[in-house]
C-alpha cells in the first residue's frame, strides 16, 4: 500500500502573502516558484529543474551583464518592476551590439508581499521576456523578514553574443561623429514620478520601458563599423549618459536643445517639478554616437523601426579638452549640460 | 507647453538682444543686480548672457532661500532632526546644505534622524495627522512667496486640533534685504559694487505687489524692474533698465503684468500678518544681521514653533573662511572668484550653500555657465594644490 499523499493546497492568489516559509527551501517555496515563477516564465530549461541551466555557446564574443531593480512605485504608468528588470538586462546586452539569449532572475522578496502582486509582476516579466524572445532559464528566490526589503526587490543577469567584427565601445567616439537618439527624452522617470506620493498629476504620462534590441541590431545594420557606441541613457538621463561618454572617449558634444525631442506633458512636468528633461531616467531609449558618413543612414533606420519612430540628430562630438557638453538653447545663448549632483529622485528602476 | 514657451522664443529673444546693443551707450557700463535666484537661474540656463553687449553686466542677488540660510539655522534644524521624538519635514533642496563641521540634513538623516523630503508644507501637514505619536516639524524657509503656504498650514493645523505640528521658521523678507544691500559700505563707500539698477522678484511682487520697492527706488534713485522668471521676461527687464538709465529715471517699473500688480496679493498678505510678525534680527548669510528682514510666529500661535517647543537655540557658527557664499551674495565677488570654486568645492561636494541650490549664483555658473572660463582660471592652478584639511 502506497504512502498517503497529501492534499496539496493551491496557493491564495487572491488574498494570501508571502511569509518566511516561502523562502525556507522546503515545500512551500518550491510551490511558490512552480505556481508563480515557473507558470510565468515556462521553458524547458525550468521545467527541467536544476540549479542551472545549460546551453550551446555559438560563435562570436560573449556579453554578460547583471542589474539589480528596486523601483518604487512598484507598479507604475507602462510598465512595472518585472517588465523593467527584464528591458534593462536586455537593453544593456544590446547597447554592445549584441544578440541577448538568457536572462537570469534573482526576487527578494519582503515577508508580508501579496502574492497576488508577485503573480502580477512575475507574469508581466513572462510577457516581456517571450515578447523580447529572450527566455529566462535560471532564478533564485530569497524572503527576508518585514522590514528589511520594500516589497520586492528583482535582480537580472544577461547573456548574449555579438556578431564578429562589432566592437562598440564608450571610448570610441570621434570629434565631427553625430549623436542620434531614438525618442523623447525623460518619459520613464516622470512616468514614475508621477505615481510616488504626493505627486499627482492630472496626465498620464507612460513609462518607454522596453526592449532596444531589434532597433540595436538595425542601427547595426545599418551603420556597420560606423556605429562607435551605442548607449541606453537610463538613471541620470540623456546628459549623465553623454558626460560619461565625454570622458571615456576624450571629446566634448555639441548640442542644439531644440532638436531634442522631448514631450510636452515631459516638458511641463519638468518644469513644475524643477528638473531638467535631459537630467530624468529613460528605459526604452538609445543614443548611439556614428560616423557622419552614416548618420543619415542609421538615422531612416531608426525612425523605420517602431521604437525609433521619433528619432533624431541632435548635435555632434567635438574636440574639447574640458570634455563638455553644450548646448545651444532654444533661447539663443549656450550652456553646459552638466551631470546631475546628488539624487534627483531615487529608486526611479 | 502654452504660456511657457512663448516666453523662451529664440527669434523675439533676438530682437530685444538688438534693441539693448542698440540702445546701450557704448560708453558707459549698465550694472544690474536681479535680486532672485529664479532670475540667477534663468540667465545661466537659457545662456541670456551671451545675448548682451559686453558693457551690460549682470550681478547675482542674494534672493535664494537656500542660500541665505546661515550656517547656525542649518546646524538649528540637525539638532532638532536629531531629536528622537521629531520626524523634520523638509525641502530636497535643504538636505545638501553644509553645517558646521560637514553635517548636513542628508548625513543626519544617514545616521538615523527622521527626515522627510516634502514638496509642500501640506505634506508635512499630512504626516503630522498621520502619524500623532510624533512631533512633525516643517522646516519653512522662503521668501514671501512660500511664507502664505506655511501660515495656511498652521491655521489648518489650529482648525483640525492638531498638537503635533509645529515649523522651524526661516522665512525672509525680501525688501529689507535688497536695502541692506544698497546700504552696504560695498554699494555706498567702497564701490567695489557697482548697481545701477535691480531687476525685482517675480513671484515675490506677485504676492507683495509693487509698493515696497517705490521707496528704494526713490531713495536710492535705482530704478527696479519688476520680471518674470521666463528668459524672455528677463531680456525685456534688461532693456527697461538700460531705457531708465540713459533717460535718467529711476522708477519701479513692472514687465511682469500678467500676474503682478500694484498692492500684490492683500488676501495672502492678511492670511502671513495674522500668523506671522517682524523678527526684529535674523542672520542672512553673505548679508549678516539685517533688521526686520524676515518673520516669527506672533503671540497666540506659540506652540506652532519648534524653537520655543523644544527649546533650540542659535549657538553661533561660521562658514568655511574659504568659502566666499557671503561675497558672492552680496554681489562683491562672482563665484570665479572663489578659490574653492569649481575644486573642492563643487555640486556633489558643496562647501557653502550657493554651491548647494539650482538658483545658488555658484550652482548655476557651474552648471551652466563654466565652461566660459574654465581653462582660464589662474586661480585653478594655484588650489589643485590646496589640501581639504588645510581650507576646513
Amino acid at each position: 500500500m502506497s504512502a498517503q499523499q497529501p492534499i496539496r493546497r493551491k496557493l491564495d492568489l487572491k488574498s494570501g502573502r508571502v511569509d518566511l516559509s516561502h523562502g525556507a527551501g522546503g515545500r512551500a517555496m518550491g510551490q511558490l516558484i512552480e505556481d508563480i515563477f515557473h507558470s510565468a516564465f515556462d521553458n524547458d530549461w525550468l521545467r527541467a529543474g536544476n540549479d542551472q541551466s545549460a546551453f550551446e555557446v555559438g560563435a562570436g564574443r560573449m556579453v554578460m551583464t547583471t542589474d539589480g531593480y528596486v523601483v518604487s512605485p512598484l507598479f507604475f504608468p507602462g510598465g512595472d518592476i518585472g517588465s523593467l528588470a527584464v528591458h534593462g538586462t536586455i537593453n544593456d546586452i544590446a547597447m554592445a551590439g549584441a544578440k541577448p539569449l538568457y536572462l537570469s532572475a534573482s526576487f527578494i522578496i519582503e515577508e508580508g508581499f501579496a502574492l497576488a502582486d508577485l503573480k502580477r509582476i512575475a507574469d508581466s516579466m513572462g510577457r516581456a521576456s517571450r515578447a523580447a524572445g529572450v527566455p529566462v532559464i535560471t532564478g533564485d528566490t530569497k524572503v527576508v523578514e518585514r522590514g528589511k526589503a520594500d516589497g520586492v526587490f528583482i535582480s537580472t543577469a544577461g547573456i548574449g553574443v555579438t556578431p564578429p567584427g562589432i566592437v562598440l565601445s564608450s571610448d570610441a567616439a570621434k570629434p565631427g561623429d553625430v549623436v542620434l537618439v531614438s525618442g523623447t527624452m525623460g518619459d520613464h522617470g516622470v512616468a514614475v514620478m508621477s505615481k510616488r506620493e504626493n505627486l499627482e498629476f492630472d496626465v498620464e504620462i507612460l513609462s518607454d520601458s522596453a526592449p532596444l534590441h531589434e532597433l540595436a541590431a538595425a542601427i547595426i545594420a545599418a551603420g556597420g563599423a560606423g556605429v562607435r557606441v551605442m548607449r541606453d541613457p537610463t538613471r541620470g538621463g540623456l546628459a549623465a549618459t553623454l558626460n560619461e561618454l565625454a570622458h571615456q572617449s576624450g571629446v566634448g558634444f555639441s548640442l542644439e536643445e531644440e532638436a531634442i525631442p522631448v514631450r510636452p506633458e515631459v516638458a511641463a512636468a519638468c518644469e513644475f517639478l524643477g528638473l531638467d528633461p535631459l537630467n530624468v531616467a529613460n528605459e526604452g531609449k538609445l543614443v548611439a554616437i556614428v560616423a557622419p558618413d552614416v548618420a543619415d543612414a542609421v538615422l531612416a533606420a531608426m525612425k523605420a523601426d517602431p521604437l525609433g519612430a521619433r528619432s533624431a540628430a541632435i548635435g555632434k562630438v567635438v574636440e574639447d579638452a574640458n570634455r563638455f557638453v553644450e548646448m545651444r538653447t532654444a533661447f539663443g545663448g549656450g550652456r553646459i549640460v552638466d551631470w546631475l549632483a546628488g539624487e534627483q529622485l531615487p529608486r526611479i528602476c | 507647453m502654452k504660456y511657457v514657451d512663448e516666453y523662451r522664443d529664440g527669434a523675439l529673444a533676438q530682437t530685444i538682444a538688438a534693441a539693448i546693443r542698440r540702445e546701450a551707450d557704448p560708453a558707459r557700463e549698465y550694472h544690474f543686480m536681479e535680486f532672485c535666484g529664479g532670475h540667477t537661474h534663468a540667465i545661466s540656463r537659457y545662456g541670456l548672457e551671451d545675448l548682451l553687449p559686453a558693457n551690460v553686466k549682470m550681478i547675482h542677488g542674494p534672493g535664494c532661500p537656500v542660500c541665505v540660510l546661515p550656517v547656525a539655522r542649518i546646524d538649528m534644524a540637525i539638532a532638532c532632526a536629531r531629536r528622537p521624538e521629531v520626524t523634520l519635514c523638509v525641502y530636497g533642496d535643504l538636505m545638501r546644505v553644509p553645517g558646521s563641521g560637514g553635517m548636513s540634513l542628508l548625513k543626519a538623516k544617514a545616521e538615523g534622524a527622521d527626515i522627510r523630503m516634502v514638496y509642500s508644507t501640506l505634506d508635512a501637514l499630512r504626516i503630522a495627522e498621520k502619524q500623532p505619536e510624533r512631533e512633525v516639524v516643517f522646516l519653512a524657509v522662503g521668501f514671501e512667496t512660500t511664507t502664505p503656504p506655511t501660515a495656511l498650514a498652521i491655521r489648518a493645523a489650529g482648525k483640525k486640533g492638531l498638537t503635533n505640528f509645529s515649523i522651524l521658521c526661516n522665512h525672509v523678507l525680501t525688501p529689507a534685504a535688497i536695502q541692506t544691500i544698497l546700504q552696504s559700505p560695498d554699494v555706498r563707500e567702497l564701490g567695489s559694487v557697482k548697481i545701477d539698477g535691480f531687476i525685482g522678484p517675480a513671484h515675490v511682487s506677485t504676492v507683495i505687489g509693487l509698493q515696497p520697492y517705490r521707496f528704494f527706488a526713490e531713495e536710492f534713485e535705482k530704478p527696479v524692474v519688476v520680471a518674470g522668471f521666463e528668459p524672455l521676461d528677463v531680456a525685456q527687464a534688461i532693456l527697461m533698465l538700460v531705457r531708465q538709465i540713459n533717460e535718467g529715471r529711476h522708477e519701479v517699473e513692472n514687465q511682469y503684468i500678467r500676474a503682478v500688480s500694484e498692492y500684490g496679493n492683500e488676501k495672502a498678505q492678511a492670511e502671513v500678518a495674522e500668523v506671522f510678525e517682524l523678527r526684529e534680527r535674523f542672520e542672512w548669510r553673505g548679508l549678516g544681521d539685517v533688521p526686520y528682514g524676515a518673520l516669527k510666529l506672533r503671540a497666540g500661535y506659540e506652540r506652532f514653533d519648534a524653537e520655543r517647543r523644544f527649546d533650540l537655540a542659535e549657538k553661533p557658527a561660521h562658514d568655511n573662511p574659504a568659502c566666499e557664499c557671503g561675497a558672492i551674495l552680496r554681489g562683491v565677488k562672482k563665484p570665479r572668484d572663489c578659490k574653492l570654486f569649481g575644486t573642492l568645492c563643487t555640486p556633489d561636494t558643496p562647501m557653502g550653500s550657493c554651491m548647494v541650490s539650482p538658483e545658488g549664483a555658484c550652482s548655476a555658473h557651474w552648471t551652466y555657465g563654466r565652461f566660459r572660463e574654465a581653462a582660464k582660471s589662474a586661480l585653478r592652478a594655484e588650489v589643485v594644490a590646496l589640501r581639504p584639511e588645510e581650507v576646513a
